[in-house]
């Protein structure tokens, strides 16, 4: 620890956990709104509506913890941001496609002609669905260290759809929170077969890549047990919903949320110390200290002004989703 | 196969995307204040034409904004798969400079508009009033960072390079670098002027449908004002800004003017065909002494040509051409604002022929805008960094093929997005004729 501080690779280090921590929220906010994306094609014209008003005062801010993200990838490890975002230049292209799709069609459903509403509302299916699987596939292909072959792309694969499975679950339980009545019921089924989606998929992919890819990388099995005690759990709070008097619906969310977080701790275990897996190291990719420190301050003095007023919007549109207008 | 240049084609979809991209923005940071000027009168007045125009523009601005965010987070990708070698020379200068926009206008912005859309009925008064003033101030904060990191890239300050790689020595001369202030004042104002021609276009088109209630006409009046105040400070600026530019690019203010060879009593190239094969103009009409006239502000003052700059300036026609069609639509926008403006004032209402003309000056704005940002965009080419890093020298080493199929995904959704969006603007223009709601 002390090394750590001596030889400055403390800020580089910082700027690594703040962008897994953008990523994780990013995962968890726009996660919501991808996966109510996805499940807005199995539900009814009139629950889409309220589906989509779920989300709708947030999608904006959500998505920006994506730009957060990439814009702490860039700043502060410019050599890796150059082989990264250059390895995944096409799935990244998927995914911008999907993001532009998914961000326009939400305003563009209420506001174009009444007779364009159904193909606005299947852009926005489509777009969400670009989105899930180029973020399952990016991710498995960075986690490989952009390995080529056969084998990693049929693990690319599974990761998309384990990606799509994994939005689709934290959509329904945010569903389950924010709604009431036979749209809620719809939304705990839904959680429950994307439960099982997702451990289907952890397991593929916690088999493959033991099998596959003996790369010396060991799972912490304290960290699956958890995982799996996690999805358990879920299971069973899942089949005693929607409760009387909706007491716990807001647990499902908080439940898959921790999934989210003992994934990401799992796989940022399996990079560490490397930025990009086997070939730069974060403190070796990181940019100029003077630089990083400059943003660092800012960072240090916005992030509680940024939280503050985050909470705020939440409050002011807390509870189960009411009809959105403008005026 | 085509044989194409890679760099050519990463160029080509990095130019598509921002020029789409310049579209919203440069609609919102103006709009976003316009709508907080609509929040304004109506306390003042209490007369709720304010608040019928503010939800009329409301939605509109809702769906610029979302065109905007979408297409800016392309580009934010598209730094690192486009342009890796600028990030990796002068990310320790350009990185800063783009946190800062995310952490100080982007979730600001992002997250007020939530509340300033959808939060009406549910916030107080005040903190609507104060959603909207952030929204605004957001947009505007960004346009700051943005300006400051481009104008740097136009005229480096405050750093110096070690081991081929720049490191800060001074932010504020990195901030307000030689070009930022005249760069910043004039993308302001461009934006005020593409709000201000979509206001009043939109209104124009509403009043020609008989849509001529006092809502419509408040906001109609506020589009003509407003373009008819901005449009000479507009001129004044642009021609300060051009100063500034012959004092550090003197290369692009030559390809703008068309001047070849450097000479005192320069002349003013009205119009021409510059041919980078004989390194002259051919078919040219000129008028004696007036270029260096406007440059240097004496009759036979010095301006630099073309020639002093062999192999390092800018491809000479379309910035020529670019330039002229910008400043020949700052005129156009001149005579219609003023027209329109004196005709409201004189008689309350437009001639016909005045209210189509500003429904054909819609979009003058946004393609003012773009022209304009040709000009200084291709003006400064070969370099990406001036004097410091090619263009060249930053692009990402991709297949063509593959730049070539994302670039035609690209194109598709762009045309298609532009098109869905001037549909439904004009969709609910005529909409709000018939009913109170959307």
């Amino acid at each position: 620890m002390m090394d750590i501080i001596a030889d400055g690779s403390w800020l580089p280090l910082s700027f690594a956990a703040l962008m897994a921590l953008a990523v994780l929220v990013y995962a968890v906010l726009d996660g919501y709104d991808i996966g109510v994306g996805l499940l807005s094609k199995a539900a009814k014209p009139e629950e889409r509506d309220v589906m989509i008003s779920s989300i709708g005062p947030f999608w904006d801010a959500n998505e920006t913890w994506l730009v957060l993200a990439v814009g702490l990838l860039l700043i502060a490890f410019p050599q890796a941001s150059g082989v990264v975002l250059g390895e995944l230049y096409l799935p990244v292209a998927v995914m911008l496609l999907g993001l532009t799709l998914r961000g326009v069609s939400f305003d563009f459903r209420v506001k174009a002609k009444a007779d364009q509403k159904a193909r606005w509302d299947t852009l926005f299916f489509a777009g969400s669905l670009l989105m899930a699987v180029s973020q399952g596939y990016m991710i498995a292909a960075y986690a490989l260290g952009f390995e080529k072959g056969l084998a990693p792309l049929l693990f690319c694969l599974l990761a998309a759809v384990g990606a799509a499975s994994a939005y689709g679950l934290i959509g329904a339980s945010w569903l389950i929170m924010k709604t009431e009545g036979a749209l809620q019921k719809k939304a705990v089924l839904w959680a429950r077969r994307c439960l099982y989606a997702v451990a289907a998929a952890l397991f593929l992919v916690a088999l493959a890549r033991g099998r596959l890819f003996s790369d010396g990388v060991s799972f912490v099995l304290p960290l699956l047990v958890l995982i799996a005690a996690c999805m358990v759990f879920l299971g069973v709070v899942l089949r005693s919903l929607p409760a009387p008097q909706d007491k716990g619906c807001w647990k499902p969310f908080v439940l898959t949320v921790c999934l989210y977080l003992l994934s990401l701790i799992g796989l940022a275990y399996s990079f560490y110390p490397y930025i990009v897996p086997g070939r730069l190291t974060i403190v070796e990719a990181a940019a100029a200290p003077e630089s990083l420190m400059v943003i660092l301050i800012g960072a240090l003095v916005v992030l509680p002004f940024l939280i503050g007023y985050t909470f705020f919007a939440y409050k002011i549109f807390h509870g189960k989703t009411r009809e959105l207008t403008y005026e | 196969m085509f044989d194409f240049d890679p760099v050519l084609l990463a160029r080509i979809q990095f130019a598509a995307n921002i020029s789409f991209h310049i579209l919203f923005p440069s609609t919102t940071i103006a709009l976003a204040w316009v709508l907080f000027f609509f929040k304004r009168r109506f306390k003042a007045t209490q007369n709720p034409i304010w608040m019928d125009a503010y939800f009329f523009w409301t939605k509109i601005f809702a769906l610029c904004f979302a065109l905007g965010v979408v297409s800016g987070i392309t580009m934010s990708f598209q730094f690192g798969t486009n342009w890796p070698g600028f990030m990796n020379k002068f990310g320790n200068i350009a990185g800063p400079l783009l946190g800062y926009e995310v952490m100080t206008a982007f979730f600001l912005e992002a997250t007020f508009l939530g509340i300033m859309l959808f939060g009406y009925k549910r916030v107080s008064p005040f903190v609507h009033d104060l959603s909207t003033f952030l929204v605004a101030a957001g947009t505007t904060v960004s346009s700051f960072w943005i300006l400051a990191l481009n104008s740097w890239m136009q005229t480096p300050a405050g750093f110096e390079m070690i081991n081929g790689q720049a490191h800060a020595t001074d932010w504020l001369a990195i901030l307000f670098n030689p070009s930022m202030p005249y760069r910043l004042v004039h993308m302001l104002l461009a934006s005020g002027l593409t709000a201000a021609f979509l206001v009043a276009g939109v209104s124009a088109y509403r009043f020609l449908r008989g849509d001529k209630g006092e809502a419509v006409m408040a906001a109609l009046k506020t589009g003509v004002y407003l373009a008819a105040l901005l449009i000479p400070i507009q001129i004044v600026a642009g021609d300060i800004h051009g100063l500034n530019t012959l004092a550090y690019q003197p290369q692009k203010v030559a390809a703008m003017e068309g001047l070849w060879q450097t000479q005192k009593g320069a002349p003013l190239v009205l119009f021409g065909w510059p041919d980078q094969e004989t390194r002259s103009n051919l078919y040219a009409v000129e008028i004696p002494k007036l270029s260096s006239l406007i440059l240097t502000h004496d009759l036979d003052g010095e301006v630099k040509g073309l020639n002093e700059f062999e192999g390092v300036h800018p491809p000479v026609a379309p910035v020529f051409f670019a330039f002229r069609a910008m400043v020949g639509l700052g005129g156009l926008m001149f005579l219609i604002s003023w027209l329109s403006a004196f005709w409201l004032k004189r008689k309350g209402t437009l001639a016909p022929l005045l209210a189509k003309s500003l429904v054909f000056m819609t979009f003058s704005g946004w393609i003012a805008t773009i022209i304009g940002w040709y000009v200084t965009e291709i003006g400064r080419q070969p370099w990406l960094v001036q004097n410091l890093l090619l263009t060249a020298d930053a692009a990402a080493d991709h297949p063509p093929a593959m730049i070539g199929l994302t670039l035609t995904l690209y194109l598709l959704l762009y045309a298609f997005l532009l098109t869905a969006f001037i549909g439904t603007l004009f969709h609910m223009a005529r909409k709000a004729g018939k009913g109170k709601t959307i």
